[in-house]
C-alpha cells in the first residue's frame, strides 16, 4: 500500500464512516447546517487530497518528462 | 411572442450551429465520430466528462430532492466526490487498454478483455435498455423547462419534438465533435446561473444562507439532516457507494474517455472535478428556498420547484436564460446518449452477426441508428405512461451490475472467467428487473430484520448476488478451462 492509496481513501472515511456522527443541524458554519458543511467540506478535501496524490504518483512524474 | 421563449430559441439555434460546425475538418469515421479520434485535450475531456454531471437530473432533481426530502439529498455530492477518487485509478486504465485494442465502446472493452463476443452483445444490450430510458428522462426535463419557461406558450409535447430534432440533426452530423462543443456552452450558461440564482434567492427571501437554514429549521426541524428511518444513515451509505460504483459504467462515460488524447487527463480531472461538483450545493441552495416560498408540491410535481421560484421571482428575460440552460442540459447528455446506443447497437450487436459489413457501413448504419432511436424515445416519453417511471428507476441499477466484471478484469490474475462474468452480470440484471417491479425493498425481502438494514438500498442485494454467481461459475468454469487452455498451449508447440 503506498502512500498516494492511503490517501485515496480519506474521502471514502470522510463521507461514508463519519455520516453518522456529523448528522446535525448544529453548529453552524460558514452559514451552514453542520451536516451540510461536513459534506461540502469532503469536497473541497477531496479536490485536495486528489491533487496531492496526482503530484506525488510517479505515473505522472514520468509522463511528464515525456 | 414573450423574451424568455426568444432567448430559449436563440441558444437552441447557438447550439445547433455548434453543433453542426464542429464537423469542420473531421473526415467522419466512425472513430471520428464515436471517439473524436482520440485526439481530445483535457479541458473537452473534462467537460465531457465532469460536465456530465449537470444533466436535466441535476438541475431539476438535484432542487427537487432538496425540497422534498432535504438532508438526503447530499447523497449526490457524496457519491460525486467519492466517484472522483476511483475515476483516478479506474479511467487511466480502461483509457490504457481502449487504446491498445483502438476500443469505441464499453462492449468493446467487455468482449475484448474477455474474449467473447456473446458477451460483448450482452453488455452491449444491458448499455442500450439503460440508456433509452435516461434519454426518455432527458427529453422529459426538457420538456418541462421549455414549457414552463415560456409560461406555457409552448408545450411539453412541441419542445419535446424541436429539442429531439435538434439533437438527432447534429449527432448525425458531427458526433462526439458537436457534443463536445455544445457543451462549452451549457456549462458557461450553467456555471454562472445556478451560482446567480442559489446565492440570489436565499438572500432575497430570507436575508442570507444560514437564515433560511434557520427558517426551514423552525419550520420543519431536522428537515436538513438524513433521517433516523427510511432514506436513513445506512440508506445514504449503501446508495453513496452504489451510485459511486456505478458512475462510470454508463456506455456513454466509456465514449467520453476513450476520446482522451492521453490518460494523465483523467488524473488531472480527478482532481479539479469535486470542485465543480460543489455547483451542486447552488442547485441545492434553490430547492431550500422554496421550501417556504413555493409550498405544496408533490410528488414528481417537486421537479418543478427550480422553475416555479425563478419564475415567481425573476423578470421574464432571467427565465428565458433558466430555460435555456435547462434546454442545454437535455441536449449534451442527449446527444452523448443517443450516439453511444446507435454505436452499440451498429458495432456490438449488428456486426457480430454480419461478419462481411465492412466498416463504412457499420459505420452508415449507427447514423442512421439515431433518428430511430430518437424516434423511439420520444414516444416513448410521450406515451409511456408508468412503465417509464419502472425503467428509469432500472438504468443506474442495472449499468452497476457491469461493476464486478469490470474490475476483476483489470486485475493482473483475473479469475473471472467469461462464462462467470456473463452468469454474473445476468443474475444482477433479473434480479434488478424483479425487485424493480415488484417494487420490493429490503425490508420487504427480509422483514424481520432490524431497522438498519432495512433501509439499505435494494441495488446491493442485486450486486451481492452477482457477485457470488459470477465468483462459482468461474470457479467452476476454470476447473474445467485451464486443463484445455494447457492442452491447446501443447498443441501449440
Amino acid at each position: 500500500m503506498k502512500l498516494h492509496h492511503l490517501l485515496t481513501v480519506l474521502p471514502f472515511i470522510g463521507v461514508l464512516v463519519c455520516i453518522p456522527f456529523v448528522n446535525t443541524v448544529k453548529p453552524y458554519v460558514l452559514g451552514l447546517p453542520f451536516v451540510i458543511f461536513w459534506m461540502v467540506m469532503w469536497v473541497v478535501l477531496t479536490s485536495i487530497i486528489m491533487w496531492i496524490v496526482y503530484k506525488i504518483d510517479p505515473a505522472n512524474r514520468e509522463s511528464e518528462t515525456q | 411572442m414573450n423574451i424568455a421563449l426568444v432567448i430559449i430559441f436563440a441558444f437552441l439555434l447557438l447550439a445547433v450551429a455548434m453543433g453542426i460546425r464542429a464537423k469542420k475538418g473531421h473526415d467522419m469515421n466512425l472513430e471520428q465520430w464515436t471517439v473524436g479520434g482520440r485526439g481530445f485535450g483535457a479541458v473537452f475531456v473534462f467537460l465531457l466528462m465532469a460536465g456530465e454531471i449537470y444533466t436535466t437530473f441535476t438541475f431539476l432533481g438535484g432542487s427537487a430532492w432538496a425540497y422534498g426530502k432535504g438532508g438526503p439529498a447530499l447523497y449526490i455530492l457524496g457519491y460525486m466526490m467519492l466517484a472522483y477518487a476511483i475515476s483516478y485509478y479506474l479511467l487511466p486504465a480502461v483509457w490504457r487498454y481502449g487504446k491498445e485494442k483502438n476500443l469505441l465502446s464499453q462492449s468493446d472493452f467487455f468482449a475484448s478483455k474477455y474474449n467473447s463476443q456473446a458477451l460483448g452483445i450482452i453488455v452491449a444490450l444491458v448499455g442500450v435498455l439503460a440508456i433509452v430510458p435516461y434519454i426518455i428522462l432527458q427529453f422529459k426535463g426538457l420538456g418541462i423547462i421549455v414549457s414552463q419557461a415560456s409560461y406555457g406558450t409552448i408545450s411539453p409535447t412541441l419542445a419535446i419534438w424541436i429539442g429531439a430534432i435538434a439533437v438527432t440533426v447534429y449527432v448525425m452530423i458531427s458526433g462526439i465533435h458537436g457534443s463536445a462543443w455544445t457543451a462549452v456552452l451549457k456549462d458557461i450558461m450553467i456555471l454562472i446561473l445556478v451560482m446567480i440564482i442559489g446565492l440570489y434567492l436565499p438572500f432575497h427571501y430570507y436575508g442570507g444562507i444560514q437564515p433560511m437554514f434557520e427558517a426551514i429549521d423552525k419550520a420543519h426541524p431536522n428537515f436538513v439532516t438524513i433521517p433516523k428511518q427510511g432514506l436513513s444513515i445506512s440508506w445514504f451509505i449503501s446508495t453513496v457507494l452504489l451510485t459511486s460504483l456505478g458512475f462510470y459504467m454508463w456506455p456513454h462515460t466509456f465514449g467520453s474517455a476513450f476520446s482522451a488524447k492521453s490518460e494523465k487527463v483523467f488524473r488531472k480531472n480527478a482532481a479539479i472535478s469535486p470542485i465543480y461538483a460543489m455547483l451542486l450545493l447552488f442547485v441545492f441552495f434553490v430547492g431550500f428556498a422554496a421550501i417556504l416560498q413555493v409550498k405544496g408540491l408533490e410528488g414528481a410535481d417537486q421537479d418543478l420547484s427550480l422553475l416555479k421560484l425563478s419564475i415567481k421571482t425573476f423578470d421574464p428575460w432571467v427565465v428565458g436564460f433558466i430555460g435555456a440552460a435547462g434546454l442545454l442540459t437535455a441536449l449534451v447528455p442527449g446527444s452523448m446518449l443517443l450516439m453511444s446506443a446507435a454505436t452499440l447497437l451498429a458495432r456490438n450487436v449488428y456486426k457480430p452477426f454480419a461478419k462481411n459489413a465492412t466498416d463504412n457501413q457499420i459505420m452508415k448504419l449507427a447514423k442512421y441508428l439515431v433518428p430511430v432511436i430518437s424516434l423511439l424515445s420520444v414516444y416513448l416519453t410521450l406515451n409511456g405512461g408508468n412503465t417509464i417511471v419502472v425503467l428509469l428507476l432500472m438504468g443506474y441499477s442495472f449499468v452497476t451490475q457491469l461493476f464486478p466484471a469490470l474490475i476483476a478484469s483489470l486485475m493482473k490474475n483475473n479469475f473471472v472467467t467469461k462464462q462467470g462474468a456473463m452468469v454474473g452480470i445476468i443474475v444482477g440484471e433479473l434480479t434488478v428487473l424483479y425487485v424493480t417491479i415488484t417494487s420490493s425493498t429490503v425490508g420487504t425481502l427480509f422483514p424481520s430484520l432490524p431497522q438498519m438494514v432495512k433501509d439499505l438500498n435494494v441495488g446491493i442485494i442485486a450486486l451481492i448476488l452477482n457477485i457470488v454467481a459470477m465468483t462459482i461459475v468461474s470457479v467452476v468454469t476454470q476447473k474445467y478451462s485451464i486443463p484445455l487452455a494447457k492442452k491447446e498451449a501443447t498443441d501449440l508447440e
